[in-house]
């Protein structure tokens, strides 16, 4: 009963009997129920699929709205048959219906791989083989080496001597690393006869919390954490077998929860579809209205119309024979709200994003994997992007931390590594040596208060405790030669920060050489292995922003080492020490290192036994663990004194500069969202040109709030105000789409901290306008800086842009769990696929492996996905409208009586057939400027900012075009049906004759204007096009070739066929199209901005050239292709050049060998006598003179770069001083 | 392992894409597809490159236009209307019946003259105005499995032609609105010889109707050469005077194959239309297919019109290459061809005068 008890006190925990056993009264014992171990990822069995799918598909707008068309010409007597709306419904309905379908079962197919494992469970003292699906909560299970968990456990026994085993999680969170799990300490040996019952919280989604307790019938009590879980999905390593207790079954697994709905992103241009839906929609219903009102306005005439015509009109129920006249036209006319393009959009997307997960430039070698594309919805919205929020560390910067310098009592000390071992420590301030206790004590601290571990070597394959030894004995034998001997060691930790301290202290003599069950062996600089027991590690979080441990040394000494950022730790300091070492780290800041403050404690045995009593309380309390433990690390970790502070660099990110430059050279404004300090963020925006030389810096900060020295809240009224004025009111006005490249007079970098944004966001007073105050400032800064920011924060600022005036397009970019909430709040998310695990990668949209990807990603991918998606968009409206339109006018001349002017053939597989296909490959191929070119010119960026394609200019100027044409195909063949009589046989065309040459002329129209937009003419296209094109004819003359059995009329009985044997329809059809398209040939001839613009700009990037032909000084950029069109008429005398030049690069030396191959293609254009596009900056480097072979104007140079990471660039570039000199 | 590339969200039926999986470690393949790199032709449409084609455009369009223009001219169309409104009118006696079925036959006769003489074959056509055959539910009143002589739809007439399937239980052949309203006036034509003789001018009723129609769509009922017994239990259109069996004595153009009938059943497009009725052919090349001089227009007068403020015209028409006279075409061909030529010389123009600024705009940097 005490147990049942307690299950009902306590409703958000369970309880768990180990074994099934009950605990004390075996007589009241109630299994409890749980959910099986059953993982059902799919949405569908065979008897819901049907229903169940349909009701999704039916719940959308688009679906819906067809789905009544076809009910009303079900019901009501209406033109068109209902298989004219019901075959493209059931078409798309079936398509997706398949796909779904196809997915779920690819779903089942999985999950009966995971439900259906084998797995052994210890049942009444008997191993038994179970399907893992079968597995219940209190099951124990036994799991052995390489096995993945099939279930939630909390271990219980291990193989391993120590009570421990390792797992990865790398399917979990992408962390390969080996964590390790301890077993329930005090566990009974015999799990047979052991009856306790394990309470803990209910099952949640966050993969590192776990609380639990568990009562042994002993009675004593355990608790349980995080570190006791083993999560399924996470695998064994490293260790024989483990018996676990299942906690967590099936759909309640950690596991599970996480693959749990991630709130869908939308993208903006579908916003412009359903604001265009709606002009359309009314466009259909006053085209109804006008239609019916003029129908019975015409019908109440005194002469009633035409009596042989007029079958049984009955004026009784005059306003039901209304409305269904209404229905009647909105059903003729339904074909103007594009159904197909719903579809056309969807598959757009879902293979475009193709195309990201292709792109060979996304693949890094490192970790040989490519771009993931998460979201396919979004990739237009990469096109879009006005405002940039990037993380730091492991975004802008590599992450790969190497210690630089360290500090002790105020002293610095810089490592030489090409000294030889002897001097491992050099002091730059000469001072009174023997100091060593100090340095000795910070070493130690170094390396001890960390969560490293030790990598095995490979070929090892017992356990970690043993491997130590020897092997570190060779490594430190080469120590003074080699300056990275982490290779050879091999440390993992969750922060590259750590590893990076554990080395430097290795390079300083102390090395750690791992665990062994609880203690940790450091060796000295004496080569004496010092042992440590490792009472408590006071785990590292955001927060706190520090971490400490508490260990034993042999002497019995109990000690406290803490390190952390200088904020958390300086307060918790004596205070006199601070001084000394803050002038360090503040210098160490600015140069952009990393710095990290090492403070220690001595514990008295009194306040150690205090101590750690409230760390076990904490541990063990069920409810606020995270508070209690908060609560008491805080008190622990004070009044200690200050050892020394380290500084370790990170370095830039490949590209990081000229990617920042590109994004900003692309109108979007770059904000850099951190946890790092502000001297060291500065410093990298300095490094990445975000912030430049000539930048005016607004700093808001608890710094310069402190500086006046009166109420914090006055002083940031006076400085946001002081600061507005500099920057919004003084500024010149930016117009709209006005470069600001190079650095403008008002060109200011604003910076804030994370303490002052609280402030800005949360005072009390005011609190909007500081809001809107310190928003205006950021929006006309080119780079905001925040500094210390919190992972909430981050989301905050993001949301807070978000929802500013204009609902500008955000992007967050981040690699780390610290990212996540940003990644999730912004438009789109980017992951990077670096060192700090999955889980920005895991919530992204897109996740690219390094920074310099997100260059190409925006500037060419999302521009493309941009263009042609709103190119798609407006095409659509546009071709339906001239589709619908003449069907329109007939009614004016058939009596309003609904007639339609095409065959019911015509009106269903218009949009399925005819049209669809060309505009599908154009939105998937199309690059109306190249790639090159485009991130070669990020200005190019700016021509379709703001939604510019697909506002509502270009979308009137599309319907325009579709009225233009509309009205041309209708009344250009009435005025031919003047006279019927349109054979040389003196033979009459009907009704369905008229419709064909009106539909003929709209399909060729409509292609071929789709054609005069086709810029880049793969043989895709030309298929397509051509292909629709001749499908279009051939259908004709298919369908009109056959008496149809099945249909009851033959309209189109050898209608297409008598329409080509006329030589006026001929006539009429070539008329017409080239009437429809003049005015967009001449558009596009008059009107080039974007050709023009773009080559302009283009001409800005080219090279002046020193040689003996043309003069060429030499400052190019390079990327792994260059492709030139050069086209210009002139003739040039061969010439040869050939260069081999060797430089160096402050950040990458590598050698270059340019062989040119320049391929010129003689281009008969005299508005532009050459275009060229050239792509990529990357480092800029003087090159000496060189020499390149060309023939005329064929030539090609080949740049060859040989870099030192031995990849291969092939550059092709031209002059353009060519053409100046012979036009002189 | 439940992997997590199978986890698609799927709202909305939105597609997920699976990429990563199968995309994970491997290096993308280097194919122009892939790459976004397929060769390509990128034409760029410039002032350079259209003006030769406006120019050409022109070039071809205007002559294309003057040829049709003449041709157009050059047909000889006569037309008469004689609906008989005014009290004046010969026929204004036949037009007062509004009824379908007069028993007594009413004609009337129109003198006309021809001022040119009609050199080639002459096409004679009835037109009617306000005549909306283009109504829906006129256009889809009609049979065509029926006319194409099928038994079961002869026996069973499809609903599209209710009220006109049926007639008192026996079904209609042929079915629906289109045909219970054939036109049905008679008309011949007689040239006045300068003497004073009238010489009835022989009308061809062959091939007046689309070869296809004749041949392939519209069949009698059964193979049975007796019209008479394949239309055995159908009943004739409400307003029709003779059944369908009986509308011509030629066997070949009789039944549901009477071309009159075919022509008919091709709906017009337009309220006001002509359609085929004859074909006076050429005799020799001497003479003149309708000479200069007095004709008569004789109308047995059936077809009421006067309810629906009809018009009824004969058309005499000679037919080109394009047709019968229609100067829309030329027209419009000569104006698109007009206004290409005089954008091609704007072009060229603007070309000249800022081609070159643009040149020396681009060059330095």
């Amino acid at each position: 009963t005490l147990c049942s008890h307690m299950r009902t006190l306590r409703v958000d925990s369970r309880t768990i009997y180990v074994g099934h056993r009950p605990c004390h009264d075996p007589e009241a014992f109630i299994p409890p129920k749980f959910c099986d171990n059953r993982i059902v990822s799919s949405k569908y069995t065979v008897w819901n699929f049907l229903p169940k799918n349909l009701f999704e598909q039916f719940r959308r707008i688009a679906n819906f709205y067809f789905l009544i068309i076809f009910l009303v010409q079900v019901i009501v007597d209406t033109p068109t048959s209902p298989v004219t709306s019901g075959l493209p419904l059931f078409f798309v309905i079936t398509v997706t219906a398949i796909k779904q379908g196809y997915e779920d079962w690819l779903r089942h197919k999985a999950d009966n791989e995971v439900n259906k494992y084998l797995v052994t469970v210890l049942e009444d003292g008997q191993r038994m083989r179970k399907e893992s699906e079968k597995i219940k909560v209190g099951d124990v299970v036994e799991v052995v080496e390489d096995e993945t968990f099939p279930c939630d456990l909390v271990l219980l026994r291990s193989s391993r001597e120590d009570e421990t085993c390792f797992v990865t999680t790398a399917s979990l969170d992408g962390e390969s690393n080996h964590k390790t799990h301890y077993t329930v300490p005090d566990m009974e040996q015999d799990l047979l006869s052991l009856n306790a019952t394990i309470e803990c919280e209910q099952p949640q989604p966050d993969l590192y919390k776990f609380v639990g307790r568990m009562h042994m019938y002993r009675n004593n009590q355990e608790s349980l954490g995080p570190e006791n879980l083993l999560l399924k999905g996470a695998t064994l390593k490293n260790t024989e077998k483990i018996y676990g207790v299942a906690v967590y079954s099936g759909m309640e697994t950690k596991m599970a929860l996480n693959y749990q709905g991630k709130s869908q992103k939308r993208s903006a241009v579908e916003k412009s579809i359903n604001a265009f839906l709606l002009v359309y929609l009314c466009i259909l219903v006053s085209k109804a209205l006008v239609c019916t009102t003029l129908k019975y306005v015409w019908q109440s005439q005194p002469v009633f119309f035409s009596v042989p015509t007029e079958i049984g009109l009955k004026y009784n129920l005059m306003y039901l024979k209304m409305f269904t006249d209404f229905l009647s036209f909105m059903v003729l006319f339904n074909f103007i709200i594009p159904v197909s393009m719903y579809v056309t959009v969807e598959m757009q997307k879902f293979l475009g994003s193709f195309f990201i997960s292709w792109d060979k430039d996304f693949f890094d070698p490192e970790i040989q994997e490519g771009a993931l594309v998460n979201t396919s919805d979004l990739n237009e919205e990469l096109g879009q992007v006005e405002y940039v929020f990037t993380d730091k560390t492991g975004t802008l910067t590599q992450n790969n931390m190497e210690f630089i310098e360290c500090c002790i009592d105020g002293r610095q000390f810089v490592f030489h590594c090409c000294i030889p071992s002897l001097v491992l420590l050099v002091s730059v301030n000469p001072s009174p040596c023997g100091d060593n206790e100090k340095e000795e004590l910070f070493l130690r601290a170094l390396c001890l208060c960390h969560t490293v571990q030790v990598k095995e070597p490979a070929g090892r394959e017992d356990g970690l405790g043993g491997a130590p030894g020897d092997q570190v004995d060779g490594v430190l034998g080469q120590d003074g030669a080699k300056c990275h001997p982490a290779e050879l060691r091999g440390f993992i930790a969750s922060s590259p920060d750590e590893v990076a301290l554990v080395i430097g202290a290795m390079k300083y003599g102390f090395t750690f050489l791992g665990m062994e069950s609880n203690s940790m062996k450091v060796m000295n600089r004496n080569n004496e292995v010092e042992t440590y027991q490792l009472l408590h590690v006071l785990n590292f979080d955001p927060v706190r922003r520090r971490m400490s441990v508490i260990v034993r040394s042999k002497s019995g000494d109990t000690m406290l080492f803490c390190k952390g950022a200088d904020s958390s730790i300086f307060p918790r300091v004596r205070q006199h020490e601070v001084e000394r070492i803050r002038m360090h780290v503040e210098r160490n800041a600015t140069e952009g290192y990393r710095t990290l403050c090492v403070a220690y404690k001595l514990l008295k045995p009194e306040e150690y036994a205090l101590v750690d009593t409230e760390l076990r309380e904490a541990r063990l309390s069920l409810q606020d663990r995270e508070d209690k433990l908060l609560k008491v690390y805080n008190q622990v970790e004070d009044n200690m004194s200050l050892i020394g502070a380290t500084a370790v660099e990170d370095r830039l990110q490949e590209e990081a500069a000229e990617t920042m430059e590109a994004l900003q050279g692309a109108g979007m404004r770059v904000w850099v969202l951190t946890g790092d300090k502000m001297e060291t963020a500065k410093s990298t925006c300095y490094a990445c040109r975000l912030f430049q030389r000539g930048t005016e810096l607004l700093e808001l900060t608890v710094r310069t709030l402190e500086d006046g020295g009166r109420n914090r809240e006055d002083r940031l009224h006076e400085l946001l105000l002081d600061y507005h004025k500099r920057a919004v009111q003084d500024a010149p006005p930016v117009k709209a789409g006005v470069t600001r490249s190079g650095q403008s007079p008002g060109d200011y970098g604003f910076i804030i901290d994370g303490a002052t944004l609280s402030l800005v966001l949360n005072s009390s007073t005011d609190s909007d306008c500081y809001k809107t105050l310190f928003l205006k400032i950021c929006q006309n800064c080119t780079s905001v800086l925040c500094c210390r920011m919190a992972p909430l924060q981050k989301a905050q600022i993001v949301k807070l842009v978000k929802c500013s005036k204009g609902s500008p397009i955000t992007l967050s970019i981040g690699d780390g769990a610290n990212d996540v909430s940003m990644i999730l709040e912004a438009h789109v998310g980017i992951g990077i696929k670096g060192k700090e695990g999955r889980q920005a990668v895991r919530n992204s949209d897109y996740a690219i492996p390094k920074l310099k990807h997100l260059k190409k990603l925006l500037l060419a991918h999302g521009h493309l996905y941009y263009v042609r998606i709103a190119h798609l968009v407006q095409y659509f409206f546009y071709k339906n409208l001239c589709f619908i339109l003449p069907q329109f006018l007939y009614q004016f001349f058939c009596g309003y009586s609904q007639q339609p002017l095409y065959d019911a053939a015509y009106l269903t597989m218009y949009n399925i057939c005819f049209t669809s296909m060309p505009i599908l490959a154009y939105s998937l191929v199309e690059q109306h400027i190249c790639m090159e070119a485009l991130l070669e010119n990020a200005a190019l960026y700016r021509d379709v900012a703001k939604n510019a394609m697909l506002r509502w200019g270009p979308f009137s100027y599309w319907t325009l075009l579709g009225v233009y044409q509309g009205l041309l195909f209708f009344f250009g063949v009435r005025f031919l049906f003047g006279n019927p009589a349109l054979q040389d046989n003196g033979q009459v065309f009907g009704n369905w004759s008229y419709g064909t040459i009106v539909f003929t002329v709209l399909v060729f129209t409509v292609t071929l204007k789709l054609a005069l937009d086709t810029r880049y003419w793969t043989w895709v296209n030309h298929f397509v096009i051509w292909g629709s094109l001749a499908f279009y004819t051939f259908f004709s003359f298919f369908w009109g070739g056959i008496i149809w059995p099945f249909l009851r009329q033959q309209r189109l009985y050898f209608v297409f066929a008598n329409m080509l044997s006329s030589v006026a329809a001929w006539l009429v059809i070539i008329l017409l199209i080239i009437l429809s398209l003049l005015p967009e040939i001449l558009l596009q001839v008059l009107r080039k901005p974007r050709g023009t613009h773009s080559r302009q700009v283009l001409h800005t990037h080219t090279h002046t050239h020193t040689d003996r032909y043309y003069p060429h000084k030499h400052t190019h950029t390079h990327r792994h292709t260059h492709t030139h069109t050069h086209t210009h008429r002139q003739v040039l005398p061969p010439q040869t050049h050939r260069h081999t030049d060797t430089h160096t690069d402050r950040y990458y030396p590598h050698t270059h060998t340019h062989t040119h191959t320049h391929r010129q293609v003689p281009h008969t254009d005299r508005y532009y006598p050459h275009t060229h596009t050239q792509t990529g900056t990357t480092h800029r480097q003087v090159l000496p003179p060189h020499t390149h072979t060309d023939r005329y104007h064929t030539h090609t140079h080949t740049h060859t770069h040989t870099h030192t990471d031995g990849h291969r660039q092939v550059i092709i570039l031209a002059n353009k001083s060519l053409v100046k000199r012979t036009s002189l | 392992m439940m992997a997590s590339s199978y986890n698609a969200k799927e709202e909305d039926g939105h597609v997920a894409v699976p990429v990563g999986g199968t995309i994970k470690n491997k290096k993308p393949d280097n194919t122009a597809f892939k790459q976004q790199r397929l060769p390509a032709w990128q034409p760029i449409l410039t002032a350079g490159t259209v003006l030769p084609a406006f120019f050409v455009i022109g070039l071809i369009f205007i002559p294309i236009g003057i040829g049709l223009y003449v041709t157009s001219n050059n047909i000889r169309e006569f037309e008469i209307d004689y609906t008989g409104t005014d009290i004046d009118d010969p026929c204004f006696n036949c037009s007062q019946s509004f009824s379908w079925n007069n028993t007594r036959p009413c004609t009337c006769a129109l003198d006309f003259s021809l001022d040119h003489p009609f050199e080639s074959n002459v096409f004679m056509y009835y037109g009617l105005s306000n005549f909306y055959q283009n109504h829906r539910r006129y256009v889809k009143s009609r049979d065509d499995s029926q006319l194409n002589g099928d038994i079961n739809s002869l026996k069973n007439p499809s609903k599209e032609c209710e009220p006109y399937a049926r007639n008192e239980k026996a079904p209609i052949a042929p079915c629906g609105a289109i045909a219970n309203s054939m036109f049905n006036d008679t008309l011949d034509l007689y040239y006045v010889h300068p003497n004073g003789t009238r010489i009835q001018i022989p009308l061809s009723k062959k091939d007046i109707a689309w070869w296809t129609d004749k041949h392939v769509k519209f069949r009698n009922p059964g193979n049975n050469p007796n019209l008479t017994a394949a239309f055995q239990g159908t009943s004739k259109p409400i307003n029709w005077r003779r059944p369908v069996y009986e509308l011509d004595t030629d066997e070949e153009n009789n039944g549901f194959i009477n071309e009159d009938f075919i022509v008919w059943m091709r709906t017009a497009a337009l309220p006001t239309f002509r359609k085929l009725y004859r074909i006076i052919q050429k005799k020799n090349n001497m003479t003149p297919t309708l000479p200069r001089g007095n004709y008569t227009l004789e109308v047995s007068y059936n077809y009421p019109v006067r309810s629906f403020e009809g018009r009824k015209r004969v058309i005499l028409s000679t037919i080109s290459w394009m047709g019968g006279k229609n100067p829309f075409l030329g027209i419009a061909y000569i104006t698109v061809g007009s206004v290409c030529f005089f954008l091609g010389v704007v072009l060229l123009i603007i070309h000249h005068k800022y081609g070159s600024r643009n040149n020396s705009a681009d060059i330095p940097n």
